[in-house]
Parts: structure tokens; sequence; C-alpha cells
């Protein structure tokens, strides 16, 4: 494929997935006070819902991941973003259970999001669509698992941007998510967090190509600007550790520095390469979309600032799991949670889990990981009488 | 394996009660309440393995530090708060003591007796700090930095406010002290204590 066209276009329109289209009489209504209608969720299930319903796992995507989390990806055929732990006979075993993973709203992988066409003028709607929050993603959520006819979820599961849905679905929906797994993630996004997220949008706005976010119509990709956003982002994934033991200072395919601007040292290859491929997959006005969405995430905020309130009455069980190395969300955010959750009283488990990978590293091998989310879902199910 | 503590912790806690057990370990006795008892339990446990073993048995727990972070509990939290050979790892014992007073209606406390006599002997005849199979670190790399005696113990208990409801005393082979012994013996022949405590 031709590096000079945009893919999002296609997907965002005619998703390889199911699609849950809501029409004008069922309206998304956005916490910016806006209205969504009609729109459309892209989403792919595995497994089979059993007949009283009770073995439905919702996963919530991170950031720049999708619906796709344990079949190929359709642009870019690489296995599902979480293909080590869900599938037939895995930890999430999509034989035992029932597993829906949606596009989140405002995606671009056949969810309705900035690069849809805009029923009211008949283009994309670039920078026309609302903004939108994690609460909005999940209302939508709740629409989508309303019409598969699930009234509780047997579990809500999620990492970095996925777990703060998770921790949404708890607290908006309580009665509805019986147990809640909340992987390298927080109640709200710290000011370097934001931070971050600033620096990419305005990588992608700086790009002359953006045109003012009209880059389909103008037959353009922000290409540069989004890869430099996603080379930023990037950094933030992985730990100062994890660098120097795949890099270090090597140099890429040279003898020695060349005194000049090319990719002279591995890291700088590889963030090249992250970039480059990120661009194939995702729409530049998405990305300016989500990263939004998640500085605006605030639970405690939402609930008089005092986070414990998010939860009050809560039956869910939740496990909650940081990795020692993640600067991104470190573990004193998912202690936060974990202090929350105590004085609400709830059921909670939490593990730091000592590893230099980073924030990453929820999406990684991670053996400890795997016996802990092993362990916490099979007591769960025992809970829940759903048979193995 | 099991401690014999545990039998006698399991004796104080009525079915269905509400239980933290700070320091729980790999949570042997949280199954134990679980299955056999029906307890709500949940854990506290500072070592990455214990936490690891404690969610693969299925228990609820959460890594953390007992001398920093009972604070975020709520008052009343809990129908019984277990504290099982951990107080004499924790910084400040009489701050832990009133925390777990505070978040548990009951509070159960099992420690190893400084006062044993064995203690008492290897200090006295052989001038060395104590080694034995319970308390299985030499002085400079143990996690235990604050023991005490029985009578230490109980002191500290009532200047925290506490009512000792109940106290058993266990030798070395885990046989309850016979309860006709006069108590300063209990002091000085008991291998380790477990109280049962109330505001």
């Amino acid at each position: 494929m031709s590096h000079k066209t945009n893919t999002c276009p296609d997907q965002a329109i005619n998703p390889d997935s199911l699609i849950a289209h809501f029409a004008d009489n069922q309206p998304l209504r956005l916490d910016s006070g806006a209205v969504l209608a009609p729109f459309q969720l892209a989403y792919q299930t595995y497994g089979t819902l059993n007949a009283d319903k009770s073995n439905a796992i919702l996963i919530c995507h991170p950031l720049t991941c999708d619906q796709h989390v344990a079949n190929p990806h359709p642009l870019t055929g690489k296995a599902g973003w979480w293909d080590n732990l869900a599938g037939a006979g895995k930890i999430i075993d999509t034989a035992r259970y029932f597993v829906i993973c949606s596009n989140v709203i405002g995606g671009c992988l056949g969810s309705t999001g900035p690069a849809s066409m805009n029923p009211q003028t008949g283009k994309p709607y670039a920078l026309d669509f609302p903004v939108i929050t994690i609460a909005d993603m999940v209302r939508a959520q709740a629409m989508l698992v309303d019409r598969l006819g699930i009234d509780t979820l047997f579990a809500v599961i999620g990492g970095s941007m996925g777990g703060c849905q998770v921790l949404q679905w708890a607290s908006a929906y309580k009665e509805r998510v019986f147990s809640a797994i909340i992987l390298a993630s927080g109640a709200r996004f710290s000011a370097q967090n934001i931070a971050f997220d600033e620096i990419g949008r305005q990588a992608v706005m700086a790009d002359p190509d953006w045109r003012d976010g009209r880059y389909i119509e103008a037959g353009t990709t922000p290409r540069k600007g989004l890869a430099v956003a996603r080379m930023t982002a990037h950094v933030t994934y992985l730990s100062e550790k994890a660098l120097h033991r795949k890099f270090g200072r090597n140099l890429q395919a040279r003898p020695q520095v060349t005194f000049g601007f090319d990719a002279d040292f591995q890291i700088e290859s590889y963030l090249r390469h992250q970039g480059m491929t990120f661009v194939e997959r995702f729409d530049a006005n998405s990305y300016l979309y989500l990263t939004r969405a998640m500085d605006y995430f605030d639970l405690a905020a939402d609930h008089g600032g005092r986070l414990a309130h998010a939860f009050s009455g809560t039956r869910t069980r939740f496990f909650v799991a940081s990795f020692s190395s993640d600067w991104l969300f470190p573990t004193r955010e998912s202690q936060l949670i974990v202090h929350a959750l105590n004085a609400a009283g709830a059921s909670v488990s939490f593990v730091e889990i000592a590893t230099d990978k980073g924030h990453d590293a929820f999406l990684l091998d991670e053996p400890v990981l795997s016996s802990a989310m092993d362990g916490f879902l099979q007591a769960s199910a025992r809970a829940k009488g759903i048979p193995s | 394996m099991t401690r014999v503590d545990f039998d006698v912790i399991a004796s104080f806690i009525p079915g269905s009660a509400k239980v933290l057990d700070v320091g729980c370990g790999d949570g042997a006795l949280l199954q134990l309440l679980g299955e056999r008892q029906g307890v709500d339990g949940r854990g506290v446990e500072l070592s990455q393995q214990g936490v690891d073993t404690c969610l693969a048995r299925g228990l609820s727990v959460i890594q953390g530090d007992a001398d920093r972070d009972l604070v975020y509990y709520p008052d009343n939290g809990f129908d019984y708060v277990i504290l099982s050979q951990t107080l004499q790892a924790t910084r400040n014992p009489r701050q832990v003591l009133e925390e777990l007073l505070r978040i548990g209606r009951r509070v159960i406390v099992s420690i190893p007796n400084f006062g044993y006599w064995r203690v008492r002997a290897s200090l006295m005849f052989r001038g060395r700090m104590p080694v034995t199979r319970e308390l299985a670190y030499s002085w400079y790399d143990t996690p235990n930095i604050h023991f005490c005696t029985i009578a230490d113990f109980l002191t500290m208990a009532g200047e925290a406010g506490a009512k000792v409801e109940q106290e058993v005393v266990l030798n070395r082979v885990g046989e309850r002290l016979n309860y006709g012994l006069p108590r300063r013996l209990w002091n000085l022949l008991g291998q380790q204590a477990v109280f049962l405590l109330q505001r």
C-alpha cells in the first residue's frame, strides 16, 4: 500500500468489524452538552454468551489500540493487541467467557469519530466532532452492552486509558459490574501526562498537512506531526532502564556516528519506525480527541473531590495492578484508587509488579500479572457461579 | 504449612465476620478462615511473593505496608483485624496497634514472646542474640526490629486503650499453657501469645 493514502477513513466508515448502529432516536448525550446522533460503535466479540448471560467480559482498549483484542488487525495483519491474554484457553478464556471489545467513540476503526461522515454536512466531521470524555466512551459502551441484551458484566477489564474506562464503569454502573480489573492506570490524568499529550497534539497541528483538521478532504495526512506525537508518547510508555537495556547508545547499522542528523542511534531508528507504522493505522484527529478525553478525566473531581465517593456502596470486586517502572501512571496513582476503594469498603486486591518494562508492561508477557489476573478471575468466576 | 497460632486465631472469629489480616503472608490463614468459617477476608501484605500467592489462591489482598497504609482504612471497617506475627516487624508498633483498634471492632494480635526462657537463656548463657526455629534470623538481617515480651505487650496495649478480652499463650509445640499457672510464668514459658483485644 502506498504511504500517500490515508487508510483511516475507509476503516472509519466500513470497518472489518461488527457494527452497532444507533439511530437518531437513540442519541449519545455527551458531557460537553452536545448530542451525537446517529452514531455507531464498531466491536468484536469472542466466545459465546451463556444462557443466563452471566459470562460477559468487556475489555476496554487503551489509547492507541482498538477492538481487535484477540484477532489479527485488519490494517497491519499483526496479532490482536492482547492476544497473549485473551483467547481460547488463555487467562481471559474465550472458551469460557463471552468477550466484547468495542472501538471507543471518537476512535478511528469503525466507531463514530472525527474521520466519520458528518450527516449534517456530508463531509468528515474533523474538528466539528464534539469533544468527548471517558464517561462518554463508557456511556456509548453501555448502550452497546444493552444492545447485546446483557444486564451485568462478569468483568470489565482495561489498562491505561482502558483502566480509566473501567473505573468509570464501576462508578457510573455499579450494579452492572461484577468484577473490575484496572492495570497501569489512574483515576485522573496528571499534569505530566497532560503535558505529553499537549506536545503530541501540537506536533499534529503544526504539520502543514493537517490543514486545520480538514486533511481528508484535502487529500493529505499530517504524517510527520502524528509520527512525532507517537514518538513522544512511546517514550512515556517505556522506562529508562528498558530503553537502556534494549538500545543503550548502540549505533544503527554503522560503525561510527555520521556527524549529521540521520538516525545514528538504534533508539532513533526505533522511534522513527514506531512513528511511521503508527500513522498507517491511526487517524490524527482521533488522536487529538482521545488524548483530550484522557486529559479531562478526573473521577474524584466528578464526585466532590473525594474519590471514595465515586465508589460508595459498590459491591464490585476490584483488582488493581501497577508496574514499578511506569512513569506515566506510577504506583502512587494506583494506590490512590486502592485507598479510595478501601475507604468505600470495597473488595479490592492490589499488586505492584516489579518490572523494568515501564507502562507498556501491561501489554507484554508478565508472568506475575498473568498469575495474579488468573487467580482473581478464577475466584470471581467461582463467586459468580460460572462453570469452568 | 499451618502455624499453631492460626487455630487459636480462628477460634476467636465467628463465621461470616468481615476480617482484615495485616501482614497476611501467603494467605494461608485467610484461606483457612474462608474455607472453614465462611469469613469475608481481606489481606494486606508487603512482599510481592506473598501477594502473588494470595492472588493465585483467589484471595482479596493489597500490597502495602502496615506502618504506612493503615491510615487509609475507615473507622470500624472490619469486625476483626488480625496482626499475626507481624507486630515485631513494624517500625511503630504502638501506632500500628492504635490504627488496628480504630479499623476493627476487635483486634487479634499474635506475637513471639521475647520473654520466653530459651530466649532469655540464649542471652544469659551464650551472650548471643537468639536464633530459634520460629525466629530464624540473625540480628543483622532480620525483618523483626521491635521484639517484646508478653508483659511488654500488655503494657503497651493498655496504654493504647485496649482491653484484653482473651489471652492464649502457647508453648514450643503449640500447646496452650495451663490456665492454673501463675501469670508471670506465662511470660517465661510461653513461646508465643495470641490476644483478643477490644477498644
